[in-house]
């Protein structure tokens, strides 16, 4: 019994915390997808995170909080896609740029308003979001496997996780089922063709844009506003990046990229079970290099097991429509 | 937007004037910043020029911090040129100032000069190694170096605490740092030089590596645009099909600019440790990798322009410090958002007013050649 209460809560946390990087993951395959390189979904979320925090303590209510990251991050987005895409720079300098503009700007705001460790006051109870306990969760928790199951495992999470693998077939269907989903591709393969056919390749361009930073705001409110009470420099940790190895592995395709975030997730919260516990033969593994275990995991996927990664046709190159 | 037939454009116009536009509307939007965070943005330039420059102690400061820029800038410009984003800097520059410790402490029998010469080749070798991987991986499986590099900051992180807390760190001491290096390994430092000349100036950590960093400068020059290798680098970031059917080969092209860039990098460990810890403290690298991508793409990717921006990240980094004595409202992390916003203005948005500006500047000349 000792055996499946730890699986089941192995479980429980990878579900917990594979949330941001799926969010980042669909909001990743949005802008790949039209041919933009969003490197800047790590700086994206340290902002939602920072934002819903700030916004969720003034305004004391984390919805508000959760829509002004949206604003703050579908900002950014379409920073970046004025510079990328209307005024043709390099992408992966936007990028950059956005993250390093970010890391500075939230730690220096959050250090002029409320004091030097750079960290927003702790919220209360009503400022931000609690673990939703499911309908007959109490009740059904002794029934075997059933109970395990649907109590310890699928229940008592915070709202975003639910949301997050309910985007994973709505970002599907809209991709792949929907015309939108046809021209966003098209536009990330193909952009003249697209162009010839009459659909204006830089609005598709900043329509995947605004979506990406939609889903992005969700990663970052999750991070301060559900699973912490508060906002902390850099607390955003390289999620962004591992959400984007994710999707690169998951082939730009919603399933196998949340399949590599659940990996992700496993990774991490394996991480956490395995500090400071002595494995048998190897003893007990230094918790510093526990820790790195998901960044290596990142670039072991990245080199590919699977083959080479194919990414859209038009990726990162600026469209320069034909006079 | 305009085209302007580049080659009618002064080379003052697009290498002067463009950056100096973009430059200023960087630090007017980080004036914003400072006033959202409720300090006068007027009062903070005065302190980051009195700071810099005001005193002797303070402008030996910006000199310092200037090496290390232009180290880190180097080491991006270096990769940029075969189109390669290296931000492994960071990484880099820690696991190098590994390798300065280890050679230094474990040929601490032989002559000085010769275990600075050692130390600065294990500053390189280790740097570079650090960034083969990502460089092999980004040749042979396209994994893309950005993310590489990233996650190899993350594990050269999480690596050298380890060996701080658990393989080399003095066990006699609190914190998580080596031994120091005896004395006499340590690198001249300005304040030695000064009195030399019966000159007394208190501490500051400027020493000799600026003349490496100097060095470095001309060897990059000389490497990129006077060999045939940084010809081969320059065509493949430029055209890697054209290259390929030139003869050239980008994989072994993209494995080469990594590990030099890596080891530019790794050299910012040889001023760190022999010039001012005297022992490898963790974190050391303090973001300077990062500062190096401003610094470069500032710069333009060529050593004259890297050194006056990381002459100009000398006197932000160094000048912000005084502002943040002053100002409690100010953190250093103000500093970083303001590399943000040069990157971004300097490299992406660089297209924002140049077609404009070269524009204007053609032009005028050419009425000047009519009249």
């Amino acid at each position: 019994m000792e055996f499946l209460s730890d699986i089941a809560s192995l479980i429980n946390s990878t579900l917990r915390i594979s949330t941001p990087l799926v969010f980042a993951a669909m909001a990743g395959i949005f802008a790949e997808r039209s041919g933009v390189i969003d490197f800047s979904l790590e700086g994206k979320m340290l902002m939602a995170a920072f934002v819903a925090a700030v916004g969720s303590y003034f305004l004391g209510n984390p919805w508000l909080g959760l829509l002004l990251a949206i604003i703050a991050c579908v900002s950014l987005s379409m920073l970046h896609g004025f510079a990328s895409v209307t005024y043709k720079g390099d992408q992966v300098v936007s990028c950059v740029a956005i993250n390093i503009l970010i890391i500075g700007l939230t730690t220096a705001l959050a250090a002029a308003w409320f004091g030097q460790a750079g960290l927003t006051p702790t919220l209360t109870e009503d400022q931000r979001f609690l673990e939703v306990n499911l309908p007959f969760a109490e009740s059904l928790r002794d029934v075997p496997i059933v109970g395990t199951i649907y109590s310890d495992i699928l229940s008592g999470h915070y709202v975003f996780v639910y949301l997050a693998y309910l985007t994973v077939p709505l970002v599907f269907w809209v991709v792949f089922k929907t015309s939108f989903g046809l021209r966003l591709r098209a536009v990330g393969e193909n952009p003249s063709a697209v162009d010839t056919a009459g659909i204006n390749v830089f609005a598709m361009r900043y329509k995947a844009l605004a979506i990406n930073g939609v889903l992005i705001a969700f990663a970052g409110a999750h991070l301060s506003t559900a699973v912490n009470a508060n906002f902390f420099r850099e607390m955003s940790a390289g999620r962004g990046y591992l959400a984007l190895a994710a999707m690169i592995f998951g082939k730009w395709h919603p399933k196998t990229a949340l399949i590599a975030c659940l990996l992700f997730g496993f990774t991490d919260a394996l991480q956490i079970r395995l500090q400071g516990v002595e494995l048998p033969a190897i003893g007990e593994i230094p918790v510093q290099l526990i820790q790195a275990l998901p960044y290596v995991l990142t670039v072991v996927l990245l080199a590919g097991f699977v083959g080479k990664a194919i990414a859209p046709n038009a990726i990162g190159q600026p469209y320069i429509k034909e006079r | 937007m305009a085209t302007v037939d580049k080659s009618r454009v002064p080379w003052w116009v697009s290498n002067l004037i463009v950056p100096l536009v973009n430059l200023t509307l960087a630090l007017f939007v980080s004036g914003l910043f400072i006033f959202i965070a409720g300090e006068n943005p007027y009062e903070a330039v005065r302190l980051i020029i009195y700071g810099s420059f005001g005193y002797i102690e303070g402008f030996a400061y910006t000199l310092y911090y200037t090496t290390n820029f232009i180290f880190t800038g180097l080491a991006f410009a270096v990769a940029f040129h075969c189109r390669l984003f290296n931000i492994g800097g960071e990484g880099q520059a820690y696991i190098g100032g590994l390798g300065v410790f280890l050679v230094a402490i474990n040929f601490s029998f032989l002559p000085v000069p010769i275990v600075w010469l050692l130390a600065v080749g294990g500053a390189v070798v280790f740097g570079a190694a650090w960034a083969f991987i990502p460089a092999y991986l980004q040749a042979t499986r396209g994994s893309h170096v950005v993310i590489t590099t990233i996650m190899f900051n993350f594990i050269a992180a999480s690596l050298m605490v380890f060996l701080l807390v658990d393989v080399i760190r003095d066990t006699t001491q609190m914190g998580p740092h080596t031994v120091a290096l005896p004395e006499e390994q340590w690198f001249p430092s300005f304040e030695d030089f000064a009195a030399l000349f019966g000159v007394k100036i208190r501490y500051s950590p400027l020493n000799i590596s600026f003349l490496l960093a100097i060095a470095a400068s001309f060897f990059v020059w000389f490497l990129v645009w006077k060999t045939r290798w940084g010809y081969e680098m320059r065509a493949v970031g430029h055209n890697t099909q054209a290259a390929i059917y030139a003869g050239i080969s980008p994989n072994k092209n993209i494995i080469i600019a990594m590990c030099i860039s890596g080891g530019l990098a790794g050299l910012l460990g040889v001023n760190e440790i022999l010039g001012v810890h005297h022992k490898i403290v963790a974190g050391f690298p303090a973001g300077y990798g990062f500062t190096g991508i401003a610094v470069a793409l500032m710069g333009r990717n060529h050593p004259i322009g890297i050194f006056p921006a990381a002459f100009l990240f000398g006197i932000l980094y160094q000048g912000g410090s005084e502002v943040t004595f002053d100002m409690p409202n100010i953190t250093r992390y103000m500093f970083v958002a303001v590399q943000g916003v040069i990157i971004l203005f300097s490299g992406a948005l660089e297209n924002l007013f140049r077609p404009q500006i070269e524009n204007f500047f053609v032009n005028r000349l050419n009425l000047k050649a009519k009249a």
